[in-house]
């Protein structure tokens, strides 16, 4: 391998082997590569043991200058003063907040303003960077992928080594090429096209790859939109996916808090765009999806790849791929849906707008827009949870609660909430929820036998006011209101 | 670093326990409500909890014939979902020191070996032997072979897939990743003052 290496290093590269030669320490005997790991963002829930491994090891952490804390995953969303009501979630803060004060790392606590969703705040403070690499002890970590970083997720034992080292052994992916050609229609979202490619190449399409999304579709999309897709690499079996830095990477970096400052920033800038793949490098795999047939898309069983558009009927046994039979059946059992009845039409219990996958400022939008056409059906519980303090400002300072609010949404405290209910927000027996997470797991919204139907924020908005699933564009909704992020920011 | 403090596996062998059903995820191995347990200590009693609940008593985890078993045999796929580590540390916790399956999630797997916890493949047919016969027959010995990368048992000897990466590193004892990772010593701070973004710590 490391002859192949050396002869490849003046050769046209894409930008994941770019980002892994810079990094990579050495080659470990295993055959693996020591990676060193520029960015390494810490939450309470999968950090506590890493420290208590570090401190029996008798090591420092090895770069507490590179590593970054906050709290998401236990945090309450209604009411967050302290202690919390949960010992658990409590013991948990306390141990992040004295493993950071002793250790030296910088803490986004939920008083600096600067909390929230470590997927949501890495990005908004500027942490995030074209041609870093990322880890965090969770598996959305590829989000950061859309600035051109390689972002991985990774258990409790890589983050006691990146503690420790701030290195951890990887074997190197194949990169795949995911284009998305063409223009997606009105109504259709950055969280419909990750579906659509999850559908297409299935949830362990992407084992042993790095997914580069490229394509028209890409090209024209915001950071957030990049940031909803490259989230959900992983519910594609992908250990990460990125999108090449372009015009829109930088102009959204440029003036944040961890931003390199204007004076330095227009060369940096240079820099980030160089890292972008090579013309005419070698990807392991292309594929190419069609953008304009793609729908607005819901899952009607228990992955993410059980999903289809909303003016489909649910699939039966016999209408799949023989491997796929037994998990269909076994989807419509847990679900109780009958197969070849319309995915519209079916009945939801609770409408949840949040997470790390579409918790972000243009989510809030876009469902504040059809939060505006009505009101929250009778019976059904509807939350906006914000993904962050400053998405959680900005919404306020557009006057987005109040729109919730009087359609009949709850507005709360920014955290992760109902995407795995860690925390009190859970479904409670059978309830149906159509979600804007990124897993429809059984028991991942904390009942053991409730039920994700996952679709687009505008989407889940819909369902609350229609107590169903509905096709959001049927919904009327204010003239142009339609259009893109990205075509309102080209206008 | 001293090469005596590593671990090398070479086999593990003891009582097999059988799991039917593919795509089995981390999130019903380990129900995400256990993961706010501050330590691991406590982990062992709660894996597959729902789906034991569930069974009332007739899961596999809590059938007398596979009580003190040691080697967990699954179906395909085994250890989807979210990254926890939870659930490799709830089943070693339970009791598990290796897995046998048709194949294992990315992430789970990786999990499991930095744990030093084997995890083999076997193609379905020869999967298929070997459930069965642990289910006829739950106290004969199951064996799984590292270094000769065989699974045995009584329904025969079959060859079993262990990535060679992952087989050399269980033989080594460098699944301990962090020893061997600190090994590296100042080539890390060497790597890390290239990077256009990085300073070193003071
Ligand atoms: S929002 Fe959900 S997926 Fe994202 S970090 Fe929180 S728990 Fe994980």
């Amino acid at each position: 391998m490391s002859n192949e290496h050396a002869a490849s290093s003046d050769a046209k590269k894409n930008l994941f082997r770019k980002v892994w030669d810079a990094h990579s320490v050495r080659e470990l005997p295993s055959g693996q590569t020591q990676l060193f790991i520029g960015t390494h963002l810490i939450h309470e829930v999968t950090s506590p043991q890493a420290f208590a491994m570090i401190r029996e090891l008798g090591v420092p952490v090895r770069f507490p200058n590179r590593t970054f804390a906050t709290v998401d995953h236990i945090i309450p969303t209604d009411d967050q003063s302290r202690p919390f009501s949960d010992d658990l979630a409590e013991a948990m803060m306390s141990e992040i907040e004295r493993n950071c004060r002793e250790h030296g790392i910088q803490f986004f606590s939920p008083d600096s303003g600067t909390q929230g969703i470590v997927h949501v705040i890495g990005p908004e403070l500027g942490l995030t960077q074209p041609g870093m690499t990322i880890a965090c002890g969770d598996s959305h970590t590829a989000t950061h992928g859309a600035f051109g970083a390689i972002a991985f997720g990774i258990g409790t034992s890589q983050v006691r080594d990146l503690l420790a080292t701030q290195t951890m052994a990887m074997a190197p992916l194949k990169v795949r090429r995911v284009e998305v050609t063409g223009e997606l229609k009105p109504g259709v979202f950055a969280k419909d096209v990750i579906l659509a490619i999850i559908r297409e190449l299935g949830v362990n399409g992407g084992v042993g790859y790095a997914y580069e999304y490229a394509g028209e579709v890409f090209d024209r999309m915001t950071m957030e939109e990049r940031m909803t897709v490259c989230n959900m690499a992983i519910e594609g079996g992908a250990r990460c996916g990125y999108v090449n830095p372009d015009r829109t990477t930088i102009e959204y970096l440029r003036g944040r808090r961890f931003s390199p400052p204007p004076e330095e920033f227009d060369a940096k800038a240079a820099e980030w765009l160089a890292l972008a793949s090579d013309e005419g490098c070698h990807y392991d795999d292309v594929v190419t999806i069609d953008g304009g047939a793609i729908e607005p898309s819901v899952t009607w069983g228990i992955h993410p790849g059980h999903n289809l558009g909303v003016s489909e009927a649910i699939p039966g046994p016999n209408e799949v791929e023989d491997e796929e039979r037994a998990g269909v059946e076994e989807a419509l059992e847990y679900m109780d849906f009958a197969a070849g009845a319309s995915i519209s039409g079916i009945p939801i219990d609770v409408a949840f707008i949040g997470s790390c996958t579409n918790g972000r400022i243009s989510d809030l939008r876009e469902a504040a827009k059809v939060a505006r056409t009505g009101r929250v059906k009778e019976g059904v519980r509807a939350l906006v949870v914000p993904g962050s303090r400053a998405v959680q400002k900005q919404a306020e300072e557009e006057g987005l609660p109040e729109i919730f609010t009087a359609a009949g949404f709850q507005w709360r405290e920014p955290g992760c909430s109902m995407c795995l209910a860690m925390n009190p927000d859970k479904l409670q027996g059978r309830e149906v929820c159509a979600s804007s997470s990124n897993r429809n797991f059984k028991g991942r919204q904390g009942s053991p036998s409730g039920r994700t139907l996952l679709m687009s924020p505008a989407m889940v908005a819909a369902a609350a006011i229609a107590g169903e699933v509905v096709d959001v564009r049927n919904v009327e909704i204010e003239d142009g209101a339609r259009k893109t992020n990205a075509e309102r920011e080209a206008r | 670093m001293s090469n005596d403090t590593l671990i090398k596996i070479e086999r593990v062998e003891g009582r097999g326990c059988v799991v039917r059903g593919d795509d089995v995820d981390t999130d019903r191995i380990i129900p995400a409500r256990f993961m706010k347990e501050v330590t691991f200590d406590t982990m062992g009693e709660h894996a597959f909890e729902d789906a034991r609940k569930d069974a009332k008593g007739e899961h596999p985890l809590d059938q007398e014939r596979f009580q003190g078993s040691s080697i967990l045999v699954v179906g395909q796929n085994f250890g989807c979902g979210s990254s926890r580590e939870h659930a490799p540390q709830a089943l070693m916790r339970f009791g598990f020191n290796a897995f046998i399956g048709g194949s294992f999630a990315e992430i789970f797997f990786g999990n499991c070996t930095a744990l030093g916890l084997p995890c083999v493949t076997l193609p379905p047919e020869d999967l298929a032997s070997v459930m069965d016969s642990i289910e006829l027959d739950p106290e004969q010995n199951v064996e799984i072979d590292v270094l000769g990368s065989k699974v045995r048992c009584r329904a025969g000897e079959f060859d079993a897939g262990i990535p060679a990466g992952t087989r050399k590193m269980l033989l080594e004892g460098s699944w301990d990743a962090t020893r061997v990772l600190l090994d590296a010593g100042d080539l890390i701070e060497k790597t890390a003052a290239a990077l256009p973004y990085v300073e070193l710590p003071a």
